[in-house]
C-alpha cells in the first residue's frame, strides 16, 4: 500500500502517514471516481478521430483504478466515508456512502474497466466501423459511470438514475454488434430491462411513501420499525424482482444470452464481468444492510424460494450450456450459472455464504472476463465463434488457448484456482445450516462445468485444424498481454486469498451486520484446522 | 493445533515428492544427452533428502485458513517413501533408453505425485497429490498411442479422477463434522469414512472396482507399465493402512482379491494381463494384513508391498523387454526365448521364484508375516484362502509366465537380449529380490512396528515348499501327459482332479455366460446413457424450451409471476 501512501500524502499534502483521513484531494476521491468517466465519456464523443477518444478512455481507465484502491485503503484503515455530493447535507442531500462491501466492488469494477480498455484498440478496429469509434469509447466510459456510481451511491434514487445510465450504455454498446441479431437482443434487453428498472423504481416509491427519506442510512433507520408492514415487504418485493431482472436470477436471465453473445468483444467482457455483479451488490445492500437480515425470518419463504431458484440456476443453465453451438451464448449460459452460486451464497444469509458469494463475485468476474477476452482473441484472428470450428485452434493458437484453459478451470473450481476458493466458502455455508442437498447441487454444477469448458478444450486441443482454425492471424500482443494477466490473477487468488476471500470476509461481516447494527448473531465459522495432533 | 517443528532435512522442509515435481518440469527444455543422468540423479536426490529428515511433521504450508503439512515423516511413510523411490530409480534406468521427453516428464511427476500422497499429513494436500497420480500416469496409457490405449486411458482416468473426486468429498464432510483435515484414522461407518473407504478402495482395485486395472496397464508403453504396477494401487495400499488398519470388512475383501484374480489370470494368453491380475491377487494379500489390524499384520502389509513392487516390476520389466524385442506378449505365439535372451530369462525366472515365495526370495519373508498373522489371529478361513492363493500364484505367475515366454515349445523367434540399461534395471531388481530373501534383517527393521519374526522357521519353509511343490508336480504331470494346450485355454492347474477334467468347459461357459451378460450390461448402460442424454438435449439443448430466444412479453410475465409469488410468500 505505499504507493497509495504516498498518492495520499502527494495529494493531500499531509506527513508521511496521516493520523485520520487525510484532507484536501483525497477527500474528493469519491467524487472524481464518477466524475471522471462522465467527463471522459463527454470527451470521448466530442473528439472526432477514435484515438484520441481511446486516449481519453485509457487515462480515465488507468486513473480509475488508483482512486479505487486508494478509497479500498481508506475504507480498511479508517472505517466508512461519507461523501455529501455538492456539499448538500444527507439525508436531503445525495450521499455517496462506502465501506467495505462497495470499496471492494469498485476495486473490481474499475480493475476490469483497465483491463478491457488496455484490450480495446485493436479488437474494436476489427469489429466496429472507424466512424462510431468515437461513440463507442464514450459508451464504454458511460456504463462504467453508471456501474461505479451504482456501487458507490448511498442514495436509493440515485441509484436508480445511475442504473439507467449504464443501462442505456449497454443497450447502445450491445447494438453496435457486428451481427444483426445484435439489434434485436438489445432491443429486447432495452424493453426488459426497463421493465426491471420500473419495478425498481416502483419499489423505492413504496418504501419513500413509508418513510420519506431515499437515503439508504435513513431508510434503514426508518424501515426498522415499520419493515414488517405490507407496504415495506412489497417494498422489497419490487425492488427484489426488479434487481433480479438486471442480475440476471434464473428464470429471468432471458435477455442475456443474446445480448452476450452478439455484443462486441470489449463489450461483453467488461459487461459480462461487472454489470450482473454490482446488480447483485444492489440486492444485497437492500437485503442485508437497509432490512438487515432479520427481515428473513418474516420472509422466510422467500429467502427459501431465492434459495431453490438459484439452485436451479445453478443446473439447469450449465446443462443448456453444454449444448449451446456458439462458444459466447455458452459462456453467456455458464455466466446464468455462476449468478446461481453467488445467489445461493447471498441467500444462505450465514456469513461463511455470504463470503462465498461475494468472492465468487469477485472470481467469476476474473474469470469470466478471461474467458470473454480469449474469445475475443479467437474472434479477432479467425472470426470463429462457433464452438465446431475451434478444433485444432490449441495448435494453432496455443497461447489464446491455454489461457482459455486455465480461465476454464477455474469456471469449474479446480483447486488452486480463484473458484475453488469461493466454491469451498459456498460449501462450508451451505454445510453450516445442514443443506447437504446444496453441496450435492454446488457439486454437480462444478462436474457440468466439466463437460462444458471439457468440450472447448477437447476439440481445441486434441482434433486437427481446420478451415479458418488452420490459419490465424497472430493476436495483438496487448490483447494476449490483458488475457494472460487475468489467468494469472486466476491462479494467483487461488492460494493468495487475501483479496479474493479476506476482503469479502471482512465485507460480509459489515453487511450482516446492517446500516442499524442489527444485532445478527454470526455463525461461529471454524478457524483454524488442526492437524497431525 | 500447529505442527510441531522439528529439525529439518538437507533441502529444508521440502517433501522427496516435490522434488521430484519440480525437477521433472525441467525435463522439456533439457538436451537429450542431458536428459538419462539428470533422470536418475531425481530420485537419488530426493532419497538423499529423505534420508537426512527427522520423523515428525514438516514442510507446513498455510493456504487460507487452512495449513497444509505437506511433509510427515514416520515408519509408516518412511517404508513406503523408500520403496517408491527405488522403484522411480529402477524404472528410469529401465527406460533410459526412451527418447523424447514427455513419457520421462509424466513418469516423474506420476513418481513424485505417489511419493508426495505417502508423505501428506493431511487429506488436502493428499487429494493433489492423488490427483496428480491420476492424472500424470495416464500419459504412459496415451504414450502408446494406439486407438485401444487412448480408450482405455480415458477410461482409467474416469475411474481414477473418480476415485479422487471421492477422496475431496469425504475430505469436506469430514471436515464439515470435526474441524480437521488431518490424514489419520477413520471410521468406515461414517458418510466421510465410507467416502473416503471407496476412493482408496477404487485405487487399490477392490473386487468389481478392479476392471480398470487390468483394462489399462496391459495398453501402456513397455516402460510404462513397469511404473504403473508400482505406485498408483501400492499408494492405496498405504493410504488404507493410514487411514482403515484394523478395518473388519477389509478382510474378506482382501481374501477375495486374493482368489478370483487365479481364474481369470490361468486363462488370459496376454501375460502382462496375466501379471496385472496377479498384481490384484497380491494386493489382496496386502489388504487382509491391513484388515487383521495387529502390528504383525501392518508391518506384513508393509513388507509384502516393498517386496512386491520389487518382483513385480522385474516381472513387468521382463514381459516388456520380450514385448520390445518380439513386438508381442501372446503366451500362444512365445516360446524358447532363452536361447537368446538368457539374461533376461534367468531374470524373470527370479522375479516368478519372489513372487512364488520361494524360500530365499524376497515374496517368502514378506507373505509369510501376513499368513502367520491370519493364523495367530484365527481367520481360519482367509488362511485357507490365502494358502490357495500361494499355490495358485505359483502357477499363474512363477510358471505360466517364465514357462510360455522363455521355454515350452519353440516358437522359432531369436529376438536379441534386451538393451543393456534394461538388463541393468532388472539385474538391480532381482538382486534386491535374492538380497532381501536372504537377509531379510533390514526390510524388518523399516517396518511400521518392532516386530520379532522369523521367516525361516522349519514350519514356515515346510508348509510353503510344500505348496510349491504340490504345484509344481501337478504342472509337471499336465506337461508329460500332453494335457497342456498351447494356447492355454484350460490350463488350470491350480485346483483338483475335477477342475481337470471339467475346468476347461465349465470355465468357458461361465466365461460366455459372462461375457454374454456383461455385454448385454454395457448395451443397456450405453443405450440408458444415450436416452439420458438424448432427455438432456431434448430439455436443454438450443431448441429446448430453456435456451430459445424468447419473445420480450415472456419476460414481464415471468416477472409478475414471480412478483406475485414474493408477495404471496411475503404476506402469509
Amino acid at each position: 500500500m505505499s504507493l497509495i501512501q504516498a498518492i495520499s500524502a502527494a495529494a493531500g499534502g499531509a506527513a508521511a502517514v496521516p493520523a485520520g483521513p487525510a484532507l484536501g484531494l483525497i477527500e474528493q476521491l469519491p467524487g472524481l471516481q464518477v466524475a471522471l468517466p462522465m467527463l471522459g465519456a463527454v470527451l470521448a464523443a466530442l473528439l472526432r478521430p477514435g484515438w484520441l477518444a481511446y486516449a481519453v478512455m485509457l487515462v480515465v481507465a488507468l486513473l480509475s483504478p488508483v482512486i479505487s484502491f486508494a478509497i479500498l485503503h481508506e475504507v480498511l484503515a479508517y472505517g466508512p466515508i461519507s461523501y455529501e455530493m455538492g456539499g448538500w447535507e444527507p439525508p436531503v442531500g445525495i450521499e455517496y456512502r462506502i465501506d467495505e462491501a462497495n470499496a471492494f466492488l469498485l476495486v473490481l469494477v474499475s480493475i476490469m474497466m483497465a483491463m478491457v480498455t488496455i484490450y480495446a484498440p485493436r479488437a474494436t478496429a476489427s469489429e466496429i466501423p472507424a466512424r462510431l469509434h468515437s461513440w463507442y469509447y464514450a459508451m464504454l466510459l458511460i456504463c462504467f459511470c453508471g456501474l461505479q456510481g451504482m456501487a458507490i451511491t448511498g442514495d436509493a434514487f440515485n441509484i436508480f438514475v445511475f442504473m439507467e445510465i449504464s443501462s442505456l450504455a449497454m443497450y447502445a454498446l450491445i447494438a453496435m454488434g457486428k451481427d444483426r441479431r445484435a439489434l434485436v437482443a438489445a432491443y429486447q434487453y432495452l424493453v426488459i430491462g426497463t421493465i426491471g428498472a420500473t419495478f425498481y423504481v416502483l419499489g423505492i416509491g413504496l418504501a419513500f411513501a413509508l418513510t420519506g427519506t431515499l437515503n439508504l442510512v435513513d431508510l434503514a433507520v426508518k424501515l426498522d420499525p415499520v419493515q414488517d408492514s405490507r407496504g415495506a415487504l412489497a417494498a422489497l418485493a419490487f425492488i427484489s424482482v426488479g434487481i433480479g431482472l438486471k442480475l440476471a436470477l434464473f428464470p429471468l436471465h432471458l435477455w442475456l444470452p443474446n445480448a452476450y453473445a452478439f455484443a462486441p468483444s470489449v463489450a461483453t467482457a467488461l459487461i459480462a464481468s461487472t454489470a450482473t455483479k454490482v446488480a447483485v451488490y444492489i440486492l444485497v445492500r437492500f437485503v442485508y444492510s437497509v432490512y438487515g437480515v432479520d427481515i428473513s425470518e418474516t420472509m422466510a419463504y422467500d429467502t427459501a424460494f431465492v434459495l431453490l431458484l438459484a439452485s436451479i440456476a445453478m443446473i439447469a443453465p450449465s446443462l443448456v450450456a453444454v449444448f449451446q453451438s456458439n462458444v459466447k451464448r455458452m459462456l453467456a449460459y455458464s455466466s446464468v450459472a455462476q449468478i446461481g452460486y453467488i445467489m445461493v451464497g447471498v441467500a444462505l444469509l450465514n456469513e461463511a455464504g455470504l463470503t462465498g458469494g461475494l468472492s465468487h463475485l469477485f472470481n467469476h468476474a476474473i474469470i469470466k472476463g478471461c474467458l470473454f477476452l480469449a474469445v475475443g482473441c479467437v474472434v479477432y484472428s479467425t472470426g470463429i465463434t462457433k464452438i465446431d470450428q475451434m478444433a485444432g485452434l490449441g495448435r494453432t493458437m496455443p497461447l489464446t488457448m491455454g489461457a482459455f484453459v486455465v480461465a476454464g478451470l477455474g469456471l469449474i473450481g479446480v483447486p488452486g484456482t480463484a473458484g475453488f476458493v469461493s466454491k469451498w466458502y459456498l460449501i462450508q455455508g451451505a454445510a453450516e445450516v445442514g443443506y447437504w442437498w446444496l453441496v450435492a447441487a454446488i457439486v454437480i454444477a462444478s462436474l457440468i462445468a466439466v463437460f462444458y469448458v471439457g468440450r472447448v478444450v477437447e476439440l481445441a486441443w486434441f482434433r486437427e485444424a481446420r478451415g479458418a482454425a488452420a490459419s490465424p492471424r497472430a493476436p495483438a500482443p496487448e490483447m494476449l498481454a490483458v488475457t494472460w494477466a487475468l489467468a494469472l490473477a486466476v491462479l494467483y487468488f487461488g492460494f493468495q486469498t487475501d483479496i479474493s476471500a479476506g476482503v469479502p470476509a471482512q465485507a460480509a461481516e459489515v453487511l450482516l451486520n446492517g446500516y442499524t447494527g442489527g444485532a445478527m448473531p454470526v455463525a461461529e465459522t471454524q478457524g483454524g484446522v488442526s492437524l497431525g495432533e | 493445533m500447529t505442527a510441531e517443528m522439528v529439525p529439518t532435512g538437507a533441502l529444508g522442509g521440502l517433501s522427496p515428492g516435490l522434488i521430484l515435481i519440480i525437477g521433472a518440469l525441467a525435463v522439456p527444455f533439457l538436451k537429450e544427452q542431458a536428459r538419462g543422468p539428470y533422470l536418475l540423479l531425481l530420485p537419488v536426490l530426493a532419497f538423499f533428502q529423505l534420508m537426512s529428515l527427522d520423523h515428525g511433521l514438516m514442510g507446513v504450508v498455510s493456504v487460507f485458513d487452512i495449513e497444509l503439512v505437506t511433509l510427515r515423516v514416520d515408519r509408516l511413510s518412511f517404508i513406503f517413501g523408500t520403496i517408491f523411490l527405488i522403484a522411480t530409480l529402477l524404472s528410469m534406468i529401465y527406460q533410459y533408453h526412451v527418447k523424447g521427453w514427455m513419457e520421462h516428464t509424466a513418469g516423474m511427476i506420476y513418481a513424485g505425485s505417489a511419493v508426495g500422497a505417502v508423505f501428506s499429513g493431511d487429506l488436502v494436500s493428499l487429494f493433489l497429490f492423488w490427483e496428480g497420480t491420476a492424472i500424470a500416469s495416464v500419459f504412459l496409457i496415451w504414450a502408446t498411442r494406439t486407438p485401444e490405449a487412448m480408450a482405455a486411458g480415458q477410461r482409467y482416468l474416469i475411474v481414477q479422477v473418480g476415485s479422487g473426486v471421492l477422496l475431496l468429498a469425504g475430505t469436506m464432510v469430514h471436515y464439515g463434522q470435526t474441524g480437521s483435515l488431518a490424514f489419520d484414522s477413520f471410521d468406515v461407518e461414517t458418510t466421510a469414512g465410507l467416502l473416503i473407504f471407496l476412493s482408496f478402495g477404487i485405487k487399490c482395485a477392490f473386487p468389481l472396482m478392479h476392471n480398470w486395472l487390468q483394462d489399462a496397464y496391459p495398453q501402456a508403453t513397455v516402460t510404462g507399465t513397469v511404473m504403473l504396477s508400482a505406485f498408483t494401487t501400492k499408494l492405496a495400499v498405504y493410504a488404507l493402512a493410514r487411514g482403515f488398519a484394523g478395518t473388519e470388512i477389509l478382510v474378506p475383501i482382501g481374501a477375495v482379491m486374493t482368489a478370483f484374480p487365479i481364474f481369470y489370470a490361468v486363462i488370459e494368453n496376454d501375460l502382462r494381463r496375466v501379471l496385472a491380475y496377479s498384481l490384484n491377487n497380491q494386493l489382496g494379500f496386502m489388504v487382509v494384513g491391513i484388515g487383521i489390524g495387529t502390528e504383525l499384520a501392518v508391518s506384513g502389509a508393509a513388507a509384502h508391498a516393498f517386496c512386491h513392487i520389487l518382483y513385480k516390476a522385474l516381472l513387468f520389466m521382463s514381459m516388456g523387454a520380450v514385448l520390445l524385442r518380439t513386438g508381442t506378449v501372446k503366451g500362444s505365439e512365445l516360446g524358447g526365448l532363452y536361447r537368446t535372451m538368457p539374461w533376461t530369462a534367468t531374470f524373470c525366472a527370479i522375479g516368478a521364484a519372489s513372487i512364488s515365495a520361494f524360500p530365499l526370495f524376497s515374496g517368502f519373508v514378506s507373505k509369510s508375516l501376513i499368513i502367520s498373522a491370519a493364523m495367530k489371529e484365527g481367520y481360519f478361513v482367509t488362511w485357507l484362502v490365502l494358502l490357495f492363493a500361494s499355490a495358485g500364484v505359483f502357477h499363474h505367475s512363477g510358471i505360466k509366465i517364465p514357462f510360455f515366454a522363455f521355454f515350452a515349445h519353440d516358437s522359432g523367434m531369436r529376438p536379441k537380449e534386451a538393451p543393456t540399461n534394461m538388463l541393468i534395471a532388472m539385474a538391480i531388481a532381482a538382486t534386491l529380490c535374492i538380497g532381501i530373501g536372504v537377509f531379510p534383517g533390514p526390510l524388518y527393521a523399516i517396518l511400521p512396528y518392532d516386530v520379532s519374526y522369523h521367516a525361516y522357521s522349519l514350519e514356515h519353509v515346510i508348509t510353503q515348499l510344500q505348496l510349491l511343490i504340490f504345484s509344481a508336480l501337478a504342472f509337471t504331470v499336465l506337461m508329460r501327459t500332453g494335457l497342456y494346450p498351447p494356447e492355454l485355454r484350460s490350463t488350470n492347474l491350480d485346483s483338483d482332479w475335477i477342475w481337470r477334467k471339467g475346468g476347461g468347459w465349465v470355465l468357458g461357459r461361465l466365461e460366455a455366460a459372462w461375457r454374454g451378460a456383461s455385454a448385454a450390461l454395457q448395451q443397456g448402460a450405453i443405450r440408458g446413457v444415450q436416452r439420458f442424454v438424448a432427455n438432456l438435449y431434448k430439455a436443454h439443448g438450443p431448441e429446448s424450451a430453456l435456451a430459445r430466444t424468447r419473445p420480450s412479453g415472456y419476460m414481464a410475465l415471468w416477472m409478475t409471476l414471480l412478483l406475485g409469488v414474493f408477495m404471496l410468500f411475503a404476506f402469509i
